[in-house]
């Protein structure tokens, strides 16, 4: 077999690119679980962001509008799930379900006129040298903008959830309610906040996808990443950093069957393909397998519905 | 002295009940007052109001010579008004400091907040390491969290729910020096509590609530613990004496049994052993969190141990879930009455299906018998005097003493041949523990075998023949009552073995 076609240096730039939408979304679905609200509809956000971006994008001709569109689409859905989930107290794995399948379908009536359009390109970052440098160079400095934000992002969520008290406040919510608004916070107000900030991001990571990752709209276009995203925020035992493992590993599995595909290993295209979700599915088991210590990391309150008694 | 706080007239009501009714009374500075009271005479409403979770619907209070009407906790806090609840704030996976600051409206950096911590928790003989998890913590540790985080804030009145339910003796003595250091130093105490033999002991004056009315006041000092249980109750308080103890043919034997706790921050059971006569009521007292919902887990089924472990009546049960072993008599009564021992939403018919079912027959064919099963909750709320509208009302509408009498109840009307409780009368008022005790009492004598797990060290003293602890999940040899001191308890149950086995021997 021949891998001297296999470029290390090209393969982790497009590992990045792949891990980019993911890293957003799950980045995003952290901050909303350590509220205490377990939001399935991240597919949804994502792909309603797809669509919202790519059409503010090519409207205005510019990307970055179309990013800004992208996020402001995944947060106004989300404030739906909010608004449900928050004040009328409906079911959050009913309800995050039903937000997925909506936004499938809503993404699909919005942009039912752009397919087969071209959006305007992001331009990479070059830096005049320093991107010219060899290996290096490329590795670090030939990104287009929101991959470089994507990190600033974690950074900036590890901060203010570890750092800040607006990030602790968050966190006590997730961890008992009741005792978060016995001291006297509005826990409802800060989960909305919470799930309106995982929307943003959300519709930011399927923007990526529908105008630097493919780069066109088609219905579907997702494919299950926020799926995957969900998955990757329990890999990650709720800490910010290890998102970035989880999404550059996913990332990265996924680039390599696509390689190998290109090489023409004598394994089927079906098993190769569905890698990286069985690698997801194998890491959660394991992660799983520890009861202790998977209860030890995840909020105490996820998942379940906060209604004051008084 | 000068008046801290005076109240005038204080009312609120909730649909079909007035939980206050004019409400006066004035507490000065530096003192500590008791407030006294059945359960559902209007003490947690009263205090709502004064910490601003709770709106009254009319009169006044002047703290301080001003107008207070705090509309939320916050403002309460500024004014000076800190609480310490019945069950903590806390956040299990935070540290003590994280906790410390959610609770303080405007919080120092990391650094001066953790050395303000250490210097108050000296201070007042409170020691705290603010780096620790709250889940790692014993109640007493989390308790004083709770009171540190109060006292950083500087109050001029701190409110204590029920502050010394789950703690051992020494650390009720080591609180209360402390709240005694604090009535020092002028801060008033508004102190909330069942254990009329601390109120005596600590309070320099108590105002006696019952259905929503100051009754009485009183000095404590003066008064005896029965007369105070007196004027709460409005009557006289029957006290039945223990019976005499006659142990019949074995009933259970646990022998050897180990269970890793399945929660973060529980406790693993390691080699219990006992073995229990019918006829006998067997005391498990030990500081919370030591093994005692893990004992309950493996005794009630929940959670499935090798067979041999367990034997009831000589049979092997360790393997069977609740169910079966309900079938063969061993039933039990959970701690955590709301979620635990009945379902907050169903109706008490209902949650009295849930545990009936197999010993009263109420599903013949799997189809439910809803006139029987009607029948056996009607005479659960009679026999056991359980204050409801009716059977028809959902469990979490009931108080929690008239719910703990309902889930009680519940288990001795299935006559079982062994049954275990844990905390039976956590949060229950003395005339309605004194019924629990009494039912218990009666099941033992007519040929049962009693557990009965709790951190009340009297009530044990009061019902149990034989006597146990459980510390850091060991339980020591059960022992004849009679004869143990208080002190020595304490000490067994900080998890001193050799005071247990100076004592065994």
């Amino acid at each position: 077999m021949d891998f001297s076609s296999l470029n290390a240096v090209a393969m982790i730039v497009l590992l990045i690119g792949a891990a980019t939408p993911i890293l957003l979304a799950a980045i995003g679905e952290l901050v909303v679980e350590k509220s205490g609200v377990l939001n399935l509809g991240v597919e949804g956000m994502m792909i309603i962001g797809a669509v919202t971006g790519f059409i503010a994008a090519t409207t205005t001709g510019s990307p970055m509008l179309g990013f800004v569109g992208g996020a402001i689409g995944g947060a106004v859905v989300s404030m739906l799930f909010a608004f449900l989930t928050q004040y009328l107290l409906s079911n959050q794995v009913a309800t995050g379900l039903a937000l997925t399948m909506f936004g499938l379908g809503m993404a699909a009536l919005i942009g039912r006129n752009y397919n087969g359009i071209k959006p305007p390109r992001a331009e990479r970052l070059d830096v005049p040298g320093l991107s010219d440098f060899p290996i290096l160079g490329e590795l670090l400095f030939s990104h287009d903008p929101i991959i470089y934000f994507s990190i600033v992002l974690v950074f900036a969520v590890w901060w203010f959830l570890n750092r800040s008290r607006a990030g602790l406040v968050l966190r006590a919510c997730g961890e008992n309610h009741d005792a978060a608004h016995s001291l006297g916070y509005n826990v409802q107000l800060i989960r909305f906040g919470a799930i309106m900030f995982g929307g943003a991001c959300a519709g930011l990571g399927g923007a990526y996808v529908s105008l630097i990752r493919v780069p066109q709209w088609t219905e579907g276009m997702t494919a299950g990443v926020g799926w995957i995203a969900l998955a990757i925020v329990v890999f990650a035992s709720w800490k910010p950093w290890r998102v970035i493992l989880g999404a550059y590993m996913f990332g990265g599995i996924t680039i390599l069957q696509l390689s190998l595909q290109a090489l023409g290993i004598s394994i089927s295209g079906a098993y190769l393909s569905m890698t990286p979700y069985v690698v997801t599915i194998v890491v959660l088991v394991i992660m799983s397998a520890d009861r202790k210590r998977a209860s030890l990391n995840a909020p105490a309150c996820l998942g379940r519905s906060f209604h004051a008694s008084h | 002295m000068s008046v801290l706080l005076d109240i005038q007239g204080l009312s609120k009501s909730y649909p079909g009940v007035k939980a206050n009714d004019d409400v006066s009374f004035q507490i000065q500075e530096g003192e500590i007052h008791a407030l006294l009271g059945e359960n559902g005479a209007g003490k947690s409403t009263l205090v709502k109001m004064i910490y601003g979770l709770v709106r009254p619907d009319s009169g006044t209070m002047v703290l301080n010579g001003e107008k207070f009407a705090p509309p939320k906790p916050f403002f309460a806090r500024q004014k000076g008004v800190s609480m310490v609840f019945q069950h903590f704030s806390l956040f299990e996976a935070l540290t003590v400091a994280e906790n410390i600051t959610l609770g303080m409206d405007v919080a120092p950096n990391r650094k001066e907040l953790s050395a303000q911590i250490r210097k108050v928790s000296n201070e007042y003989g409170l020691p705290l390491d603010p780096d620790r998890l709250i889940g790692d913590l014993s109640v007493g540790e989390r308790q004083r969290v709770e009171i540190i985080r109060c006292l950083l804030q500087d109050p001029r009145l701190l409110i204590m729910d029920e502050p010394t339910s789950v703690l051992t003796p020494q650390e009720v003595d080591t609180l209360f020096g402390t709240l005694r250091k604090l009535s020092e130093n002028g801060v008033a105490i508004l102190y909330i509590s069942h254990k009329l033999d601390e109120i005596k002991a600590l309070c320099d004056h108590a105002t006696v609530l019952r259905m929503g009315k100051v009754v009485d006041t009183c000095i404590p000092a003066n008064e005896t613990a029965r007369s105070m249980a007196e004027m709460m109750i409005g009557g006289e308080l029957e006290i039945h004496a223990a019976t005499e103890f006659t142990p019949g043919a074995e009933a259970l034997r646990v022998e050897d049994l180990n269970l890793a706790s399945k929660d973060p921050f529980g406790t693993s059971l390691k080699n219990v052993s006992f073995t229990l006569r019918k006829g006998e009521i067997l005391g498990i007292g030990g500081v919370a969190g030591n093994g005692q919902d893990e004992i309950l887990a493996a005794l009630s089924g929940e959670e499935k141990v090798t067979p041999e472990t367990i034997l009831l009546g000589g049979k092997a049960i360790g393997g069977d879930g609740p169910n079966a072993r309900r079938e063969k008599g061993l039933l039990s009564a959970p701690e955590e009455r709301l979620g635990h021992a009945a379902a907050p939403m169903m109706t008490l018919t209902q949650n009295a299906f849930l545990t009936g079912r197999i010993r009263k027959n109420l599903a013949p064919n799997g189809v439910i018998n809803h006139r029987k099963t009607t029948g056996f909750a009607e005479e659960i709320v009679k026999k056991f005097d359980v204050r409801t509208p009716g059977v028809h009302v959902a469990a979490k509408a009931l108080s929690g003493g008239n719910l703990q009498k309902f889930v009680i109840g519940r288990e001795v009307l299935q006559s079982p041949e062994v049954l275990v409780v844990n905390q039976p009368t956590w949060g229950v008022d003395a005339a309605a523990a004194a019924s629990i005790r009494q039912a218990l009492r009666q099941l033992a004598v007519s040929g049962a075998a009693v557990i009965v797990i709790s951190q009340d060290l009297d009530e044990l003293m009061e019902i149990s023949d034989t006597f146990a602890v459980l510390a850091e999940g060991r339980l020591s040899k059960p022992q004849p009552s009679d004869g143990l001191s208080i002190e020595e308890i304490g000490l067994m149950m900080g998890g001193d073995l050799e005071v247990a086995n100076h004592v065994d021997a």
